[in-house]
């Protein structure tokens, strides 16, 4: 929420005269990075020289692409390697562990070599349950982050594009969205789908949940890019495309949804962390799927089998340690995309730490200022 | 003039939108809520008839009888509601919806209201340090603050009252306060309040650690930005103190998004504190709300969702406002 601000923020930047207005047509999401960067470093030269050179350096070192891609720092690594462990668990923990719903174990065991994490009231082993949670989990997670990137694409980006009364209704029911409580949405939604007959095989499934998260979810990511997508709309190689007589539709697809590509890799993974979140809320209450296992129904499980009162904490802490360790690593990913986002959050540390270094040495020009 | 005219009407329409929806959801999804809903209030009646009363508010609440066109169906809906009826409970029968919901309405306002203060206080306040202090070791504070933000709010409630209550036994397992001290419900006395407030600790600490990380990092992040802006290095320049630039001229101008994206967050506090009354059976709208959802009460569920969204929204607008105030641009370009 308020590191969407953020990048709401820098959307607007973008349409500041001036930022991005000698744009190269074929470098469009480098170039006005390169000439934030080139504006920091100019600014920086008035206060000290040796800072200047050494971040004009650094834009230099960055190639073509560059800008593009998250810079390979501590944050994206740690993000990377979380997410990555959490997933491999998803897809190979089932493989190995033994049934999750196999109850021939006895019952409230603690954690030990013959159950890792235990198992529950009922029998069931705690580790084999957590990773068919973690994979029903992402699955959820994914399929809803997928649903609300396209619908925050579909009112975002065509508000910001086409502008005028389309971008008046638009933006209007995004505004809408945006300020209805999603949660309470989904729940009665849920309460209503879970009695239905007409649904078959849908009524309660991971997939129907994953879908009504997401239908619920898309307006933040709605309103993030339909402001880069009008300032993007009103740049250069837009205009040439637009007057060499391309229709809209191709403009949006070949011209602007690429330059968004951080952004919308942002806002997917913003979705994922919020679907993962509001499944384990929704089956905590159990209204979430009924046929598969995922992190919520575990804590679920653990409720109704009072596992906080019984102190089995090993049936109840696991399931939200990675629930809290997913979104934490999303989050970190999220970090790295930011900063290509909007430069200024990669290089005003950066610079500040210079500087103090300098003045240690005795080569600054100020040693209680603001850039102390 | 007109940013405030503005709002207004933007605000009529998602009131409009939010009543339409509660409308149209029992309707047009799959099921027959209504048919639901009286049947289990005549089993919660003993099996004796309804009163053609109650039958002709549940109708009009959750859907009628094939025949009726939509359009009478919601002009009889908007009459109810402008009376103020919302239907009678199953779960609590004979209760009226209303009058539940007013009895669990404070609950939830004082203990959300009051976290969400303490949590945005603190988060700018931090965050403002942080921020100004960029570059140096408190950076690495930044991405901690991303697991707190991760962490599902019913998640940590299990964790804070499997430690503090269940384990050390410091504060109260459930409830919004002492029911054998005061069986008779709540009632205006010191002893009262102190209970209250003695058992709203640890929920009001599983907001504010967990929503905290927000606004933290947003205020850090808008910070960073705010630095690296030419009237600050001019402020520097001019010979002012450091404390006056960071208190005069960054943090007022880099708190700005914070508040403006303050009742969006809102809506997420919202949504983690009701799955976490259940975890305290805190007497307020989430209970309420969880109470309906699981028993079935349709009539409960839809004034509960009706009610909490009014309330979001009216929070909303009251911020915006502020913001207006406090912020010119948007009055003037918005």
């Amino acid at each position: 929420m308020a590191d969407r601000q953020t990048l709401t923020e820098s959307g607007s930047g973008g349409e500041l005269p001036g930022a991005g207005a000698e744009t190269a047509p074929d470098l469009p999401f480098g170039a006005p990075i390169g000439a934030e960067a080139a504006r920091e470093s100019a600014r920086e030269a008035t206060a000290t020289a040796a800072v200047a050179a050494a971040s004009a350096a650094a834009v230099r070192r960055g190639g073509r692409f560059r800008g593009l891609l998250p810079r390979r720092s501590g944050k994206l690594v740690t993000g990377l390697v979380i997410v990555g462990a959490i997933t491999l668990f998803g897809l190979l923990g089932p493989l190995i562990a033994q049934p999750p719903r196999d109850s021939n174990n006895p019952a409230l065991l603690p954690p030990g070599p013959e159950h890792w994490l235990g198992t529950t009231k009922l029998g069931y082993d705690v580790f084999s349950q957590l990773a068919y949670g973690t994979q029903g989990s992402l699955f959820i997670g994914l399929v809803a982050g997928l649903v609300a990137l396209v619908l925050g694409v579909l009112f975002g980006v065509f508000a910001g594009y086409f502008g005028g009364i389309a971008d008046e209704v638009l933006t209007l029911i995004t505004n809408i969205v945006l300020v209805i409580p999603g949660l309470p949405v989904v729940m009665v939604i849920a309460a209503y789908v879970q009695n239905a007959d007409g649904l078959g095989p849908l009524a309660r499934s991971s997939l129907l949940v994953a879908l009504v998260l997401g239908i619920t979810s898309w307006a933040g990511s709605a309103v993030v890019l339909r402001a880069q997508a009008r300032s993007l709309r009103t740049r250069e190689y837009v205009a040439a495309a637009r007057v060499a007589g391309e229709r809209p539709a191709r403009i949006i697809f070949v011209e602007i949804l690429p330059n968004l590509v951080p952004l919308l890799a942002a806002q997917f993974i913003f979705g994922v962390i919020l679907a993962v979140l509001g499944e384990a809320g929704l089956s905590y209450l159990g209204l979430g799927p009924t046929g598969s296992i995922t992190l919520g129904t575990m804590l679920n499980d653990a409720q109704t089998g009072q596992a906080v009162g019984t102190g089995a904490w090993w049936w109840f802490v696991p399931p939200g340690a990675i629930i809290a360790a997913l979104g934490a690593g999303l989050s970190l990913i999220n970090f790295a995309i930011d900063e290509v986002v909007n430069p200024k959050l990669r290089l005003a540390p950066e610079n500040a730490k210079r500087q103090r270094k300098a003045t240690k040495a005795g080569k600054g020009v100020a040693d209680t200022g603001a850039f102390a | 003039m007109s940013f405030y005219l503005r709002r207004v009407a933007f605000y009529l329409v998602t009131f409009w939108a939010a009543i339409s929806l509660n409308f149209l959801l029992p309707r047009l999804l799959p099921g027959d809520p209504a048919a639901i809903m009286l049947g289990k209030l005549r089993r919660a009646n003993a099996g004796r008839p309804l009163s053609e009363e109650t039958v002709q508010a549940i109708t009009a609440i959750l859907g009628a009888e094939k025949g009726t066109s939509l359009w009478d169906q919601y002009l009889a809906y908007w009459g109810r509601l402008l009376q103020g009826d919302l239907g009678v409970s199953s779960t609590r029968y004979p209760a009226p919806v209303a009058e539940l919901i007013s009895a669990a309405l404070p609950w939830t306002i004082v203990l959300v209201g009051t976290a969400t203060v303490i949590s945005f206080v603190l988060g700018i306040v931090v965050g403002a340090w942080v921020g100004w202090r960029r570059g140096t070791w408190l950076d690495h504070l930044v991405p901690v603050t991303t697991v707190f933000q991760s962490i599902p709010y019913f998640w940590l409630a299990l964790v804070l009252v499997a430690v503090f209550s269940v384990q050390l036994g410091i504060f109260p397992i459930i409830g919004g306060y002492d029911v054998f001290e005061f069986p008779g419900g709540p009632e205006w006395s010191w002893a009262f309040l102190g209970s209250a407030v003695w058992h709203a600790i640890l929920p009001a600490t599983t907001i504010v650690l967990s929503s905290i990380g927000g606004w933290l990092l947003g205020m850090r992040n808008m910070m960073v930005s705010t630095m690296s802006e030419d009237f600050i290095v001019t402020a520097e320049a001019k010979g002012l103190t450091p404390r006056r630039i960071r208190t005069k001229y960054a943090s007022r101008n880099a708190a700005i998004p914070s508040l403006a994206g303050f009742g969006i967050a809102l809506g997420f506090v919202v949504a983690g504190s009701i799955v976490m009354e259940q975890v305290f059976s805190y007497p307020g709208i989430g209970k309420l709300m969880i109470q309906a959802v699981q028993g079935l009460d349709y009539a409960l569920m839809q004034g509960v969702f009706l009610v909490i969204t009014l309330t979001v929204l009216a929070a909303n607008f009251v911020m915006d406002l502020i913001y207006g105030f406090i912020d010119p641009r948007v009055r003037h370009n918005g």
